[in-house]
């Protein structure tokens, strides 16, 4: 791979994951949403293969394989299947709408280049310079976290977190050693599962995902 | 040894998932947590005596502080299986619990157990934080265990905020990767050792966010303010020998990750930065804790919010830093355990005898139920800090220690804040223990339920009393935090 095929595959992969973040925000299907999460766990194996390839580095070749599979197929699955319990299911009611979800997006990928600055003066390199994409779409996933009252936004919203700290792992470091993250994938594939769980134990006490009407604990 | 320690908890997970429940399954997951203190005792005893052991092609590792976090985890696992074959016994009888339901949570507890020990154990910070990442998983079922719709609100809340302030603490560890790729290649990546010895030339830029990031992310499941309002829901709705647990030794356990990141960011950075930090979480926690304690109506509550003052007060002693104050630290990680387990422990018991966790509604706890009601009394005692319970003395040596480093105005807010909460803690306790009794016979506690609350009790006096058993492996132990 040629070095500039290279740089903008590269770009264009680190870019499509903050992309996917961003579009969560605007999609009120939740169904929409899930295939969005499954692109963006896609895009996020790319930029550890295209690194791998690049750096002559199998193991994170293997490591990609491995986010292809459970980010892009295993987890949506998982969480599509309880949302097709609800075809209909909508994010209806955000406690911010969205043309000013879209703008506060605008405002943390700022916030995310000028947080990184000590971090991308240290890896001079093509990846270093995309690391702000990877800090800029964990907070547009923590953004939807609290302004989203669905269990499966929620959930999204704890994946999207979880996707751009990969992105900034991947971006620094070439990912972590390989035992960490086989380990990391396996409890961030348990933590989806639980949830899972509690979203259908929460639908059939509840009657809906709507986290709204939790409000039984408070001081 | 160390593989020993984790294969312990997860063969009596198996035994407790494989055959159906019964009492003998729940005796024997106590008589597995009492061997794993005894094996953590001689572990303490081996490394004091010698230099840390390491395992599993370096994977595990064991120094003093280890040793240390193994006996916390023994003791108060002890106490709360002891009570979990109550607990889960009452639970079948009143049919709220199936047998199959009550193997899930004896399966969870031993998994809870092993991921504490692994994080404890753990060389590797990635290996730490995956074992701190399980505790998260595992005890998320444990908290919805009853299964009511508040329960099954805290274990959302839980799981949700809990993964969120982990997935911080993991671009910490990243960042700190970073750091130390940028030095050279180590033969371990990742590992604490190396990563100390080359601590002097990590880049301080990167490493001021690393521990920033590390304080709020690990500081998520230690229960420090400002991610800190799962805590009070999640250990009053789990059943009482989970909230011991959680309460008593799974915050400290993610303490003690925010005190391995503090010596690489202390050699890194120098103290004054990580001093900050801890100092600005520390008050802010305490703060919290006393304006939302005063208005308390429910005593599961009370504890829960209880802890979130207990770890302020360990954030501001690792703030101060010295030998003295990890030393005083590590002795109220004890302290607490021990005193907020037994509490817990009581208050699940009160739950069950009364039926109610409201304040308002449990009066006269003293004369109507002597025993129970003295425990949780002197429970509270120990946990106000007065003499001659261990945290008197941890409490005032993190103090003295805050004063010698300058610190000393962070300790007069500490001060008033805890006068503030010693009040507040004794009107509600006065109001549950005290008042007229009504025309019933006292009612006894059976000797089952009270011979390990009282055990436990008497245990945090006598480390408060005794320097002996605890002095060298505190000293080697404070010594590895503060060199």
């Amino acid at each position: 791979m040629s070095v500039s095929t290279y740089t903008s595959v590269l770009g264009l992969a680190a870019a499509a994951v903050l992309l996917c973040a961003v579009v969560t925000l605007w999609r009120r299907s939740l169904a929409a949403i899930v295939r969005t999460l499954a692109v963006q766990g896609a895009a996020l194996a790319c930029v550890a293969m295209v690194i791998g390839l690049h750096e002559h580095n199998d193991g994170l070749i293997v490591v990609g394989l491995l986010v292809l599979g459970a980010k892009a197929v295993v987890v949506p699955l998982l969480i599509g299947r309880v949302v097709h319990r609800d075809p209909n299911s909508r994010e209806t009611d955000p406690l911010v709408n969205v043309p000013a979800s879209l703008v506060a997006a605008g405002a943390l990928t700022f916030l995310a280049f000028a947080a990184t600055r000590s971090v991308t003066s240290l890896v001079p390199t093509t990846a270093g310079r995309l690391i702000p994409f990877g800090l800029a779409a964990m907070l547009v996933g923590f953004f939807a976290l609290v302004t989203r009252r669905k269990a499966v936004s929620q959930i999204v919203g704890i994946l999207l977190v979880d996707n751009g700290v990969a992105l900034v792992a991947f971006l620094a470091t070439a990912g972590v050693p390989l035992l960490v993250e086989l380990g990391a994938s396996l409890d961030v594939l348990l933590v989806v599962i639980v949830l899972r769980v509690l979203a259908i134990q929460m639908r059939s006490h509840l009657g809906s995902f709507d986290l709204d009407q939790l409000t039984e604990l408070h001081d | 040894m160390m593989i020993a320690l984790l294969l312990l908890p997860l063969a009596g997970g198996l035994v407790s998932g494989v055959v159906p429940w019964r009492r003998g399954i729940g005796w024997l997951g106590t008589a597995i947590a009492s061997g794993v203190l005894v094996t953590g005792v001689v572990l303490a005893v081996d490394i004091v005596h010698g230099k840390p052991m390491s395992a599993l092609g370096g994977v595990l590792r064991a120094d003093a502080l280890s040793a240390f976090m193994v006996i916390v985890i023994g003791v108060i696992a002890t106490l709360s299986t002891w009570q979990g074959v109550r607990y889960l016994g009452a639970e079948i009888a009143a049919g709220r619990c199936t047998r199959r339901h009550a193997a899930l949570y004896s399966v969870l507890v031993q998994a809870f157990v092993a991921t504490m020990l692994l994080a404890v154990l753990a060389a590797n910070l990635g290996v730490l934080w995956v074992a701190i990442e399980a505790t998260t998983v595992v005890t998320t079922f444990l908290v919805g265990h009853r299964r009511t719709r508040s329960s099954l609100e805290a274990s959302w809340k839980y799981i949700v905020i809990c993964s969120v302030g982990i997935a911080i603490a993991f671009l910490g560890t990243v960042l700190v990767y970073l750091a130390s790729l940028h030095v050279g290649h180590g033969p371990h990546p990742l590992d604490w050792t190396s990563l100390v010895a080359q601590s002097h030339q990590l880049n301080p830029g990167v490493m001021r966010l690393a521990f920033a990031l590390i304080v709020i992310g690990y500081g998520t499941k230690v229960g420090l303010v400002p991610m800190h309002s799962w805590l009070p829901d999640a250990h009053s709705q789990a059943p009482a020998p989970v909230s011991a647990l959680m309460s008593g030794v799974l915050l400290t356990v993610a303490f003690y990750a925010i005190m391995r990141f503090k010596v690489i960011a202390d050699g890194a950075l120098g103290p004054t930065f990580p001093r900050t930090l801890l100092v600005i979480v520390g008050l802010l926690s305490l703060l919290v804790a006393a304006s939302l304690l005063l208005t308390q109506r429910d005593y599961k509550r009370m504890l829960a919010y209880h802890s979130v003052e207990h770890m302020g007060l360990i954030a501001l002693g690792a703030a101060a830093g010295s030998p003295l104050a990890i030393a005083a630290v590590l002795l109220h990680i004890l302290g607490h355990g021990l005193a907020k387990g037994v509490l817990f422990l009581a208050s699940g018991e009160i739950l069950l005898t009364e039926g109610t966790s409201e304040i308002e509604r449990v009066p006269a706890l003293l004369s109507r139920r002597p025993v129970l009601g003295g425990i949780f009394g002197f429970g509270l005692f120990a946990l106000l800090g007065f003499p001659p319970f261990s945290l008197f003395v941890s409490e005032l040596n993190m103090l003295r220690a805050e004063f010698q480093v300058g610190l000393g105005w962070a300790a007069a807010v500490s001060l008033v804040c805890m006068a503030v909460i010693f009040a507040a803690v004794m009107t509600h306790g006065r109001h549950l223990l005290l008042g007229p009794r009504g025309t019933d016979a006292p009612t006894m506690t059976p000797a089952l339920v009270a011979v390990p609350l009282i055990g436990g009790l008497v245990g945090c006096v006598f480390i408060g009393v005794s320097a002996w058993p605890l002095e060298s492996l505190l000293h080697a132990a404070a010594r590895i935090v503060a060199p």
